[in-house]
């Protein structure tokens, strides 16, 4: 028994020397934890703010990132993944983290400019080469041997963006709610794969040549362009209205104050909001809040009429409730009973 | 699950059967082309993917993408979670093979259930696990969080669902061999005035040692390949927590799919040379059974069913 | 071979260390899971478990992983049988490669499964033109599986088969019965435990796989989403009761899985 005494006591020690902290070289470290289309842009703000931050103060600062799908990372922050900030891709997501935990108070979202949200984007349309399926708008979507490709909006922020961008034309459209939901049991009748994320999804779609249209951000669609253009032959498509999407950013009080980097993480918020972080948004194709970067990368993104969540579900809370949640209108699409309604 | 031992060296034996049972030559070939269009069709068609996908570009994109540093920091952290996972189940694995090939005692086969449990508890479910015990919200929560110790979403956790998921296989290994083995020559050392270290020391390990390196290597490449179980502990800190099977999902959806298909086949490499590894001890066991007296020789190596 | 308790030293200490380790790295664990499940009330668990999503996400996997086992059970007797009995270049080769899905991690399987089978793959494409889908249906899943299955039942039926005794076909073909007879008759009783034990090895394995099956599946509810990958979108919900739910009555199969070898290995080892 002494042996086995000694043995767990090792075990716990090696637990206990591995889970210490190592900061390495930089005086200060911050955790940023965020989704997955923003690895590109935060790779470079963060090297900006390094740079900006020691030369203003004189201390070094490293920031750490973690990317995932936008559920799986508010999860991971609420079961004690300890971001000194977040940046998700919906408020929903940084709300679950003041009502389950606590982390940062109710009021979050009025700390920052524009809602906390230092840079917008929409959804917009993907298609082959040509557009051999002539698809112009979101109608086209639910037309017969359509096949298009968004993720699963029960785990993806950007997907919840495409359904409720989708439900926003349907209801402009039609006017009514019966209607508007028919609408999106036919377009989810041609989705033929649901990845848990926005990367996930665009993969399939540009990478595995599955489907015909890919419902994305415009910034991961332009990316994409970029990336893959001339190897996956995309043309982009912009529908007549879409979403404004406004990814979100907050610090997260209880860690920022547990590890006193309040100070530093702040000044990160904040510098996402200067010209210097606005442009390098732009550069990575998310719409800059800012006027100069605004006018500067104008041309980079087409005209289209944005509404908010607010005016189609109200706040994200009820369009969780409503679409999302286990027996929502999302849900009720996908039931045995709805097959008829996508079958037509 | 008891374990099925094979004696290695039943392949001589064959050698000289007479014809009266065998099968006509046609049939034969057509069996054996059948047996080799299965294996084919699924085994080699992944290995040639990862390793022509990983070359597409050329050596020098394939060079480029092993040298990032996030590919060298999980790679660092893959070794230092086997490095630790696979002791941990040596020693567990040595002494619950004794015990279960040693003595007999009430509710014995209940204990090997409950050993063999980890094997068939899906990965997502051993992370699961640990996130209820050491989550924020968890059992343990408050209180780490009090002591400012991490497990989840830090290597401890990685490392805890490592040992988790690879528990029972050195154990499986080592207790087929023992059993397979007898304790005569071990009863003989007791009488003649031995201590149970020396027994140990002296009498049993080298007895079992090639099921013990045989353990040892198939415990390693899972605990090297474990993807869904470390995915929910890992908290996905770039440099950090990934490990490479979590990096090459990283690439992936990066579009850096020659990344992606470089690392994995890093990971391919490491199956293959577990392979190879396994094949020579077998080979070494079955070259001392040889060399001892012929036929009277015990097994050595227990070829058994890896575990998953 | 089993001694009596009390020959040799350490009982104690290895049983003290033995239920220990496992208690701390196992028992415990599973027993937070428990407790978790437990404190959700008794309508609320099967509310959870037995939703129409979690029911149709059963039926798949462990349909799929049924099926995955059976082929296996077949092909994995073939394979055994030829690798054993005949001698042909490359089979000590593939007698090596046969453990390659085993030491070969799970995600690298499921990119290279879904890059061959997508439907520009090099193997999809030809499928595709035959009006075969692999990818994202669930016959994508049922191939992860069995390459998963692959090693058990080779792995349980070869010794099996090396320790048959030679004679007693050569006494069944002396005494007039057809080569296919006596494979029925001699030879398969005697494979049928090992077979049997790696078909159930096979099985438990496919139904917690996650890794090489997340990439190919196509992940859409009721159709290809397997248990393990809704337990994951459960969490990411923060839907911990659900997901403590689903994994309940996954462990629950599986301990019954492991059990049912358990007992099948204790009746042959009765027979022996």
């Amino acid at each position: 028994m002494r042996i086995a005494a000694a043995l767990s006591t090792l075990l716990v020690l090696c637990l206990g020397v591995l889970s210490c902290r190592k900061d390495g070289a930089a005086d200060v470290t911050l955790l940023n934890v965020s989704y997955d289309p923003t690895r590109e842009l935060y790779g470079e703000i963060n090297a900006e703010f390094s740079a900006h931050w020691e030369k203003t103060t004189g201390q070094s600062v490293r920031i750490r990132q973690s990317h995932g799908g936008a559920g799986k990372q508010a999860r991971a922050v609420i079961d004690g993944l300890e971001a000194d900030v977040v940046t998700l891709a919906i408020a929903f997501d940084i709300d679950a983290m003041h009502e389950r935990a606590g982390l940062l108070p109710k009021d979050w979202q009025t700390r920052l400019p524009h809602d906390s949200a230092p840079y917008t984007s929409t959804i917009v349309f993907l298609v082959r080469k040509g557009n051999p399926k002539g698809i112009r708008d979101w109608k086209d979507l639910v037309r017969e041997g359509v096949s298009v490709i968004t993720p699963n909006p029960k785990t993806s922020g950007g997907a919840r963006y495409n359904y409720l961008a989708a439900w926003g034309y349907a209801l402009r459209e039609f006017g009514e709610e019966g209607a508007a939901q028919n609408f999106l049991a036919r377009l989810y009748g041609n989705v033929p794969v649901l990845d848990s994320g926005a990367r996930g999804a665009t993969t399939t779609f540009a990478e595995r040549g599955i489907g015909d249209v890919l419902l994305t951000w415009e910034n991961e669609a332009l990316l994409s362009l970029k990336e893959l253009g001339d190897k996956a032959d995309l043309e982009l498509v912009v529908p007549s209205v879409s979403i404004l999407a406004e990814p979100p950013v907050a610090l997260v009080d209880t860690y920022a104050d547990k590890h006193g980097t309040r100070k530093v993480a702040q000044a990160y918020l904040e510098f996402l909001y200067t010209p210097q972080a606005q442009r390098i948004a732009g550069k990575h194709f998310y719409r800059p809040s800012g006027a100069s970067a605004a006018a500067e990368f104008a041309d980079q993104f087409a005209e289209v009429t944005r509404f908010t969540v607010r005016e189609i579900a109200g706040s994200w809370r009820e369009a969780h409730e409503k679409h999302f949640a286990d027996g929502g209108v999302f849900d009720r699409i996908y039931q045995p009973g709805a097959k008829a309604a996508r079958a037509r | 699950m008891s374990h099925s031992v094979s004696r290695l060296g039943g392949h001589g034996r064959r050698a000289g059967r007479q014809d009266t049972a065998e099968e006509a030559p046609l049939i034969r070939w057509l069996l054996i082309g059948v047996a080799l269009l299965f294996v084919c069709a699924f085994l080699l068609v992944p290995l040639v993917i990862v390793f022509s996908s990983a070359f597409a570009d050329g050596l020098d994109a394939y060079l480029d993408a092993l040298a990032d540093d996030e590919t060298l920091s999980a790679v660092r952290l893959t070794l230092l979670a086997a490095g630790i996972a696979v002791p941990l189940n040596l020693v567990f694995g040595v002494t619950s093979a004794w015990l279960l090939s040693k003595y007999e005692f009430p509710g014995k086969s209940a204990l090997v259930t409950l050993i063999d449990l980890p094997f068939s508890v899906s990965p997502v479910i051993a992370g699961l696990i640990f996130v209820l015990l050491f989550g924020a919200q968890g059992w343990f929560g408050s209180l780490l969080s009090a002591w400012d110790v991490r497990i989840i979403f830090a290597v401890p956790g990685i490392v805890l669902a490592t040992t988790f998921i690879t528990f029972p296989l050195v154990t499986r290994e080592v207790l087929a061999v023992m059993q397979a083995q007898g304790s005569d020559e071990e009863e003989a050392a007791l009488t003649l005035g031995a201590t149970g270290w020396q027994i140990l020391w002296r009498v049993t390990l080298p007895k079992v040692k090639w099921g013990v390196i045989y353990g040892v290597i198939l415990c390693n490449a899972r605990a090297m390949g474990e993807f869904g179980a470390v995915s929910v502990v890992s908290g996905h800190i770039r440099g950090e927590t990934n490990t490479l099977p979590l990096h090459v999902e990283v690439l992936y959806g990066e579009y850096a799919f020659v990344g992606a298909f470089a690392v994995s086949s890093l990971l391919a490499l490491l199956a293959i040379v577990t392979l190879v590894l396994k094949q020579w001890v077998e080979w070494r066991a079955e070259r001392r059974t040889a060399d001892l007296a012929t036929g009277a020789a015990p097994p050595t190596v227990a070829r058994t069913v890896p575990a998953g | 071979m089993l001694r009596r308790r009390g020959v040799l030293p350490g009982f104690g200490l290895s049983l003290g260390y033995t239920v220990f380790y496992l208690g701390l790295l196992v028992l415990l664990p599973l027993s937070a899971l428990a407790v978790k499940a437990g404190g959700l009330g008794f309508t609320e668990f099967w509310r959870s478990a037995l939703d129409e999503r979690a029911v149709a996400s059963y039926r798949l996997t462990f349909g799929l992983a049924l099926l995955a086992a059976a082929v296996n059970a077949v092909f994995g007797v073939l394979v055994a049988w030829v690798l054993v009995r005949y001698r042909f270049p490359g089979r000590k080769l593939v007698d090596a490669f046969v453990d390659l899905p085993f030491a070969l991690p799970t995600a690298v399987a499921g990119i290279a499964l879904t890059a061959a089978y997508a439907p520009n793959g090099p193997l999809g494409e030809p499928l595709g033109r035959l009006g075969v889908r692999v990818a994202f249906t669930p016959l994508g899943i049922f191939i992860a599986l069995t390459f998963i299955g692959i090693p058990f039942v080779i792995r349980t039926v070869q010794p099996v088969l090396e320790e048959l005794d030679p004679s007693l076909e050569e006494a069944a073909a002396i005494l007039g019965a057809t080569r296919w007879q006596t494979f029925r008759r001699v030879l398969l009783p005697g494979l049928y435990p090992a077979a049997l034990t790696g078909f159930a090895l096979a099985f438990a394995r496919g139904v917690g796989e996650y890794g090489s099956v997340v990439f190919i599946s196509g992940n859409m509810p009721m159709k290809t989403e397997i248990a393990p990958l809704l337990i994951v979108t459960k969490l990411e919900q923060y839907d911990y009761a659900g997901a403590t739910a689903i994994a309940c009555v996954m462990l629950g199969v599986s301990f019954l899985a492991l059990l049912a070898i358990n007992l099948l290995q204790r009746r042959v080892r009765g027979a022996s």
